[in-house]
């Protein structure tokens, strides 16, 4: 298979079209405006439609009218503009429409810099939007992954009428990497509850997040925990590695879980019986695995370019059972491998207590 | 082994190229390999740089900090981060705009008077093309062939004509090391 070299942020781009993407709406924000300016070039020679909106609030209000119609709709934007597309991803969840919105996320709060950051994760896993509502939140966390993230993305989407984020970062989208494409896919637009026009159907497909009459609020509601309760029980992803024989684990994701493998690298080199565990799925979060490990009597630093927010998960998931530590960065700058070596290697020395 | 590279100079000196030249003749070596610009409201005529990981194992952080090898084609690009190579590491040097550099105990630094040897050869823009053939030549990171092949995948087609240019630089720089 032939490697290529590509930044993350257009592995990202180009694994959408091959996985039948043919509807992107954005609008340029730092630092993902490669993705719209890869799609503007790439989405008129697959026949698609790339539109640069007056807003990110009618952005996202496109992708309810493409996904709504049963197209693979995507949208991306970073931090602040994804704030703003909040109010929409609460009516696509609650409307059920199928979508994948990629946040590129960046320091903040408010305007925050152009710097890489982790200080998205509450709003990506815990809701973002008012009412009960998940998205399926994706962490990629090199170059192949983009690619094949995405692609799972709108599978997940499609098959469980959901939306769907990738939450990547400044540095994943800036980066290049070599990855191997995927032959380019030809996918339907053509789904049952799709609004593609009444046709031979006796009733139309209605496609709406109110449930003003009655009981209907509850009923959706209902129908919605059980969709992400089948989320929860079928779609959690992680990558466990050198866990078995570790004493302290690193949970990271992203960025962060790339500095964090440098420096367990460096570790095990020393003899240190030292692993991680990076979530792929921010939510569904991979809580089993880390209530297995905190039982058999693991103890955890969690690493986040944030003041905290993955590591109250964590916490959750462990649930009192195991010591968790935290290590965090803030201010859109990353850790350095040296940072997080000397941390492990001083809570190695302070022992379990 | 796991190799980690910073290339820096001032924009327009044609150091974030040299970087993906690294990378991708890496790449078509088989390994693993990473860039990573610096970016961000950047100034015009400011300093950048890249740092570049080629590695028989997964890449972990692509940002480096501590780096084995160092092309620094400005003054302030070789202040900024002599400090921060490896001991046993090596350092290129623009002597065309550094006129002393002070030695550092344990690495290896090679001084190239890049703007010269591309004048010569007819562009000063090849002056990159110049420190990184002296690079490889020091390091032995890539092979020189590597690097060439690189350049058909990295410069887009309307600048192949000017590859034959690139590769008498990169042969002069290589030149450079005994």
């Amino acid at each position: 298979m032939e490697r290529v070299m590509m930044k993350g942020n257009e592995a990202l781009a180009e694994g959408a079209i091959r996985a039948g993407c043919r509807f992107f709406f954005g609008y340029p924000i730092t630092p993902q405006n490669e993705i719209p300016e890869y799609m503007a070039r790439r989405m008129p020679e697959v026949n698609g439609v790339f539109l640069q909106a007056e807003s990110e609030v009618s952005a996202i209000n496109m992708i309810y009218g493409a996904g709504g119609a049963g197209g693979r709709a995507l949208t991306s934007s970073s931090s602040p503009g994804i704030s703003l597309k909040q109010e929409g991803i609460s009516y696509l969840a609650g409307a059920q429409v199928p979508c994948v919105i990629v946040n590129v996320a960046r320091g903040g709060p408010g305007l925050g810099g152009l710097g890489p950051s982790q200080s998205d994760y509450f709003q990506a896993t815990k809701g973002g939007g008012h009412g009960d509502y998940h998205l399926i939140v994706y962490a990629p966390g090199t170059a192949q992954e983009m690619v094949d993230l995405i692609g799972l993305a709108f599978d997940k989407a499609e098959e469980y009428r959901n939306p769907v984020m990738i939450l990547s970062d400044a540095i994943m989208g800036q980066m290049m990497e070599p990855v191997v494409l995927p032959e380019m896919r030809e996918v339907t637009a053509d789904q049952p509850w799709a609004t593609t026009g009444k046709k031979g159907r006796a009733k139309p497909n209605v496609i709406n997040s109110l449930g003003i009459v009655g009981e209907d609020l509850e009923r959706i509601n209902i129908e919605l925990q059980e969709k992400y309760k089948k989320i929860v029980d079928n779609e959690i992803r992680y990558e466990a590695d050198g866990i078995d024989d570790a004493d302290l684990i690193v949970v990271a994701y992203g960025t962060t879980s790339r500095v964090a493998r440098s420096a367990l690298n460096m570790l095990r080199a020393e003899g240190k019986k030292v692993g991680l565990l990076r979530p792929i799925t921010l939510w569904p979060f991979p809580k089993p695995i880390l209530s297995e490990l905190a039982a058999e009597g693991k103890r955890f630093l969690v690493v986040e370019m944030s003041v905290g927010q993955l590591v109250e998960d964590v916490i959750l998931a462990v649930n009192d059972r195991a010591k968790v530590d935290f290590f965090g960065k803030l201010n859109g700058s990353v850790p350095t491998v040296r940072e997080v070596y000397n941390e492990i290697n001083a809570l190695l020395q302070k022992g379990g207590a | 082994m796991t190799y980690e590279i910073i290339c820096a100079g001032f924009g327009g000196q044609g150091v974030m190229l040299i970087g993906e030249l690294l990378a991708y003749g890496g790449m078509l070596e088989g390994k693993n390999v990473t860039w990573f610009p610096s970016y961000g409201p950047e100034m015009r005529g400011g300093t950048a740089n890249c740092s570049v990981v080629i590695s028989d194992q997964p890449v972990g952080s692509p940002i480096v900090s501590e780096p084995d090898g160092l092309i620094a084609m400005n003054g302030p690009s070789l202040e900024k981060f002599k400090a921060t190579v490896k001991p046993g590491g090596a350092i290129v040097y623009n002597a065309s705009m550094i006129e002393t550099a002070s030695e550092m105990p344990g690495l290896k630094m090679l001084p190239v008077p890049s703007n010269e040897i591309a004048s010569e050869l007819g562009n000063n823009k090849v002056a990159n093309m110049v420190a990184l053939g002296a690079f490889i030549g020091l390091t032995k990171v890539i092979t020189l062939s590597s690097a060439v092949k690189a350049l058909e995948h990295v410069l887009p087609a309307r600048h192949h004509k000017l590859i034959p240019l690139n590769v008498a630089a990169l042969e002069k720089g290589l030149a450079l090391v005994k």
